[in-house]
């Protein structure tokens, strides 16, 4: 399997005023395609720094990371934001779906920002809720759906583009034990057999079974 | 699912926090057409003064009277195409309530120039044959239900006594912009009793209307005609007839301008109740935003959003708002005496502004939340840190 995702000598720091706050020290990590790799450690060990930095959606302080060829830490913020559509396919915690789209508009939310056709779109919003199980809720609210179902029309969304890489911060941090392991399943499922690469960051031990690798982070070092 | 869909799905998702926000615009609106209309109707003799014509006046004051024998003199003036004159008669019809103009008239010239005073040759030969004819405004005669033939009687004030007249003719006014409030009458009717009843005040008019053949020679004949009666007991003053509309306006100039200054604060005051609806629907939504900007919605398109929202509500204000100026005019312009505000509409200009305010308003309303929006990190819009 080929290196998709290298992070070489990456630091990360946030300043409040004047002062500097380390988050990651120096890490270097490599995910390989197909990969199934899942980030733990304590709070605030830099951890869903690192997911944000290698997702794109920020940038490190000093060293590279290289996505699928692409330095990712040398694009602007507009062609950041165009790379994250096409390549990265987001799961949160809290699912973060927006209240007022149907699940059916909330899956075709990043399909906006293709050039697919109306008709195009819904063929691959339906493909990714029949994945999800979800094919008959299309027309509800979140509101209307459950914890569980709100975060699988969460992974709905996150691979409905096809991305290479699927990040995943605490997918099962706010959800009962049976929710979770529905999750987890279905994240297995998109690695096993949709070959996503996938990073997860869990504090869950029984979530990080699931992976194939599990990296510890402490204090902002890779351990 | 368009953009669009989601704009107004944002719009509306706090329903009574946009209708109450829309009524604020909406009410807003109503004042600002409300006041915006009081001011033009104003400024509307000004704005409907005819540039070809000059109006000659006593030089102390409008209210001191010139002699008659004026006309003749100002007539063989070059350039000069038409005299006429008149004099304020005022009076009361029915009672002291019931506001319109009266004027006696040189009443083979009058209609010469004013031509914006529409009358059909039958009428105006009436008019000329009787010597106590009359000839009103047609919302005159709408207001008070008056028909050829009827009988208006007034009761003198500054011509004290019983006064009757016979209607023979009711104008129509050319345009929208044209004072049809008036009441015209023989000047010799009024010049004949007051020969018989008052003879000091007898072979006076109030002021003259000049209608000149060019308009760019208003200065030099307006200098000629003083020039003429430099000296003598009744100097006079020739202005051009906006210039004289504008004289009688000045002393409500403060009023106005107060006005004016009102309707363009309401407009800060919608900016404000908007802006503070956009920045509370903004905070609320900075996680949204963020998950929008993770999946790939760059600046253009979180623009697009908070500005479209703005002004969908700006907007929804803002029409209605101005849907309900109309009537609420109409009501108002139903029970004010006709001759306060011989013309009280809502001109184009007042549509034209409260639209621009309405887009004014919706762009300055997103400015705040759409710099707030752009400028919080990704990171920091989820709130948390690893």
């Amino acid at each position: 399997m080929s290196e998709l995702i290298k992070v070489n000598n990456v630091s990360k720091s946030y300043w409040r005023d004047s002062f500097e706050i380390p988050v990651l020290n120096d890490i270097t990590l490599c995910v390989n395609e197909g990969d199934f790799l899942a980030l733990m450690g304590p709070s605030g060990s830099g951890k869903t720094t690192l997911l944000n930095l290698v997702a794109g959606i920020d940038k490190p302080t000093r060293g590279s990371i290289e996505v699928a060829g692409t330095d990712i830490a040398k694009l602007n913020e507009s062609s950041l934001a165009k790379w994250r559509s096409n390549n990265v396919g987001f799961v949160f915690q809290f699912y973060n779906l927006i209240p007022v789209l149907t699940a059916f508009e909330n899956v075709e939310l990043p399909l906006l920002l293709t050039k697919l056709s109306k008709a195009e779109r819904r063929k691959h919003v339906e493909t990714a809720l029949s994945v999800v199980g979800l094919a008959d809720r299309m027309d509800h609210y979140p509101k209307q759906l459950s914890g569980g179902q709100e975060q699988r029309v969460a992974i709905a969304r996150a691979v409905v583009t096809d991305p290479i890489i699927l990040v995943a911060d605490e997918p099962t941090g706010d959800l009962d034990k049976h929710s979770a392991t529905e999750i987890l399943t279905l994240l297995e499922r998109l690695n096993k057999e949709f070959n996503k690469t996938i990073l997860m960051v869990t504090h869950d031990p029984h979530a990080a079974e699931k992976a194939h690798n599990v990296r510890h982070l402490e204090k902002g070092d890779l351990v | 699912m368009k953009i669009l869909k989601l704009i107004i799905k944002n719009a509306l998702r706090h329903k009574l926090r946009t209708t109450l926000t829309i009524i604020g615009i909406a009410i807003a609106v109503i004042a600002f057409g409300l006041l915006r209309t009081v001011v033009t109707a104003w400024y509307i003799g000004v704005d409907a003064s005819a540039n070809d014509r000059l109006i000659t006046r006593h030089s102390v004051s409008f209210i001191f009277p010139l002699p008659y024998a004026y006309k003749e003199k100002i007539s063989r003036i070059q350039g000069v195409e038409e005299v006429s004159f008149a004099n304020w008669f005022g009076g009361v019809y029915r009672d002291k309530n019931q506001f319109f103009a009266r004027m006696a008239v040189d009443a083979n010239t009058i209609f010469n120039v004013y031509p914006e005073f529409q009358l059909s040759d039958k009428e105006k030969s009436d008019f000329l044959k009787e010597r106590n004819a009359c000839v009103i405004g047609y919302e005159i005669a709408k207001q008070y239900n008056m028909k050829l033939g009827d009988i208006i009687t007034l009761e003198g004030d500054i011509y004290p006594g019983r006064w009757d007249f016979v209607l023979r003719g009711i104008y129509q006014p050319k345009t929208k912009t044209t004072d049809a409030t008036q009441m015209f009458f023989h000047w010799e009717y009024l010049d004949e009793r007051l020969r018989a009843e008052a003879p000091d005040r007898a072979g006076d008019v109030g002021w003259y209307i000049v209608k000149i053949n060019d308009p760019n020679q208003s200065a030099a004949i307006s200098d000629q005609v003083d020039a003429i009666f430099r000296n003598s007991p009744a100097e006079t003053k020739t202005e051009t007839e906006k210039a004289f509309a504008q004289g009688f306006i000045q002393a409500s100039d403060a009023i106005i301008n107060s006005m004016n200054v009102i309707s363009f604060v309401i407009i800060g005051i919608i900016m404000l109740v908007l802006g503070n609806t956009m920045i509370m629907a903004a905070r609320e939504r900075t996680r949204e935003y963020a998950v929008l900007k993770t999946l790939g919605f760059n600046a253009k398109h979180l623009i697009g959003l908070i500005l479209g929202e703005s002004m969908v509500i700006s907007f929804l204000g803002g029409g209605l708002g101005l849907l309900l100026t109309f009537p609420i005019v109409a009501g108002f312009e139903a029970n004010i005496p006709k001759g306060m505000f011989p013309v009280f509409q809502i001109e184009p200009v007042t549509i034209i502004l409260a639209v621009s305010a309405a887009l004014l308003v919706g762009i300055a309303a997103s400015i705040f939340p759409i710099n707030r929006t752009l400028s919080t990190r990704i990171v920091d819009g989820f709130g948390h840190i690893g």
